[in-house]
């Protein structure tokens, strides 16, 4: 386990807590960051349609499609920032752009 | 032991170098720093050195390759003059504000245009704000002992911030001089092994360097950068004391030569000084109450101390070898302006621009000035700034 050791600096913290140079005392905390409301256009899954051939997922270049027991869920839109390239990849026509 | 050598600055700071023995060094060639490296090559193909030497394409690359070292928790150096020095602007900001200590061998050589590999300060000041130590040399003593003194303050805990140290282009970096170098193991010594509290290379404890800083962090962290910066200075004296006590070479964040009763004073930078000081010997020899101030320290800007050191003066002469084209004349005329209102203490001034792309300043352009300053101190008006050493119609 990665211990976190920013517990306590957040955006009403005065600069003497800051870190110097600004080094994230943490790993692995990319999930920290909602990049999912730079999304303009929101891609939606039709589960009927879908056959779970799985060959979004790994196109997908912001890990926005979760897998679980060999079949993917529905959209991360925390995270997702809506290229569209699942879209463009599926061959059964289960993903829409909005 | 230290022993007598003869050597020019260039081979001195490359000797600095060597007995430092940084983990990485970066460069990229330039005159008239090319040198530098090119001695630290042949340390290295000798056995002499055990540093990573990593040949890059570009300054650009050779200040990153220094950042990345430094990043990854080692002592990375580099070395660069001129249009080299300027292709690093962007990244001497990153280097600082990511507070990685890299030290840096600057020669100082004119910025074009026109196009021109000889001296002035134009490289270096035009990056006064990137967040860098600045030191400034007079001659290769100095640029030695400024280099093994570097990192002892870069790395220090309340400063962490990038240093270069200064010298002139050709007249100090390719005049051969005597010098005094200290022996390997004094030098080791005193320099001492670098251990960051954080770096990259540590599995057990991931960190990430160089974040965004979105807008409710960067103020803060700009803030904190400055605060490095304001201790630094009590940082190069207590560093410079212990050097002087090790060496018998004493250094402050300026020079004060014949200051004591002086009415009519001279600050320059570099290796005017050296110039400056015979002028005021053969001025002191006719009864005239002249001194000199020689600017070491220019990042962070000693201004409460520098003032007072000027406060008794009838006139004074700010010595600028580049243009910050303010039509106000150069930056330490404008910094030491700045410094003397803060402190209340009025000292009628000229800021002269002067040696630009290498022109010669001679013992004559020192009595010229302090004939000027003699007028001045009886009462005769002083201009804001001039050109000295120009051919005027």
């Amino acid at each position: 386990m990665i211990e976190n050791r920013m517990e306590g600096i957040n955006e009403k913290s005065p600069w003497q807590d800051m870190t110097v140079g600004g080094v994230v005392l943490a790993g692995g905390n990319s999930v920290e960051f909602l990049t999912g409301d730079w999304r303009t256009q929101t891609p939606v899954w039709h589960p009927e349609k879908c056959k779970q051939c799985l060959m979004c997922f790994p196109y997908c270049p912001d890990s926005s499609i979760p897998v679980q027991d060999r079949k993917r869920l529905d959209f991360d839109l925390d995270h997702c920032k809506g290229c569209g390239i699942c879209a463009a990849v599926c061959p059964f026509d289960a993903i829409e752009i909005r | 032991m230290s022993k007598k050598d003869r050597l020019s600055g260039n081979e001195a700071v490359a000797n600095a170098i060597r007995q430092i023995d940084p983990d990485v060094i970066a460069a990229f060639p330039i005159t008239p720093s090319t040198e530098i490296p090119q001695y630290v090559s042949s340390f290295k193909a000798q056995g002499k050195l055990t540093s990573e030497f990593i040949t890059v394409e570009s300054e650009h690359s050779s200040i990153s390759a220094a950042a990345g070292a430094e990043a990854a928790g080692v002592r990375a150096m580099t070395a660069t003059s001129s249009a080299g020095f300027a292709l690093m602007h962007e990244m001497l900001y990153v280097v600082s504000s990511d507070r990685l200590p890299v030290v840096m061998a600057v020669v100082n050589r004119a910025l074009s245009g026109p196009i021109n590999i000889n001296n002035d300060h134009s490289d270096s000041m035009g990056s006064r704000d990137a967040g860098w130590i600045q030191l400034y040399s007079e001659n290769a003593q100095e640029a030695y002992d400024n280099m093994l003194m570097a990192h002892r303050i870069a790395e220090h805990p309340d400063v962490m911030l990038p240093l270069m140290v200064c010298q002139d282009g050709f007249i100090t970096s390719h005049g051969v001089e005597n010098i005094v170098l200290e022996d390997d193991e004094t030098v080791k010594g005193f320099v001492g092994e670098y251990r960051p509290d954080e770096h990259l290379l540590d599995p057990e404890r991931p960190i990430g360097v160089g974040p965004y800083g979105v807008s409710p962090y960067y103020m803060e962290m700009k803030r904190g950068q400055t605060e490095a910066m304001c201790r630094a200075e009590a940082v190069i004296e207590e560093v410079s004391r212990e050097f002087g006590e090790l060496t018998g070479r004493e250094y402050g964040l300026f020079e004060e030569y014949r200051m004591d009763d002086a009415e009519l004073g001279v600050l320059c930078i570099g290796s005017s000084a050296g110039t400056g000081k015979d002028a005021v010997d053969m001025l002191r020899a006719r009864g005239v109450k002249a001194g000199l101030v020689k600017l070491r320290v220019f990042r962070p800007f000693p201004a409460a101390k520098l003032a007072s050191a000027l406060k008794g003066l009838k006139a004074l002469a700010i010595m600028d070898k580049t243009d910050s084209f303010s039509a106000q004349g150069g930056p330490l005329g404008a910094e030491v302006r700045s410094a003397l209102y803060q402190t209340g203490v009025i000292v009628p001034a000229v800021n002269y621009v002067y040696g630009l792309g290498g022109r010669d300043v001679r013992v004559e352009t020192f009595e010229e000035i302090f004939a000027e300053l003699e007028k001045i101190a009886d009462g005769a008006p002083a201009e804001a700034f001039r050109y000295i050493g120009v051919r005027e119609r």
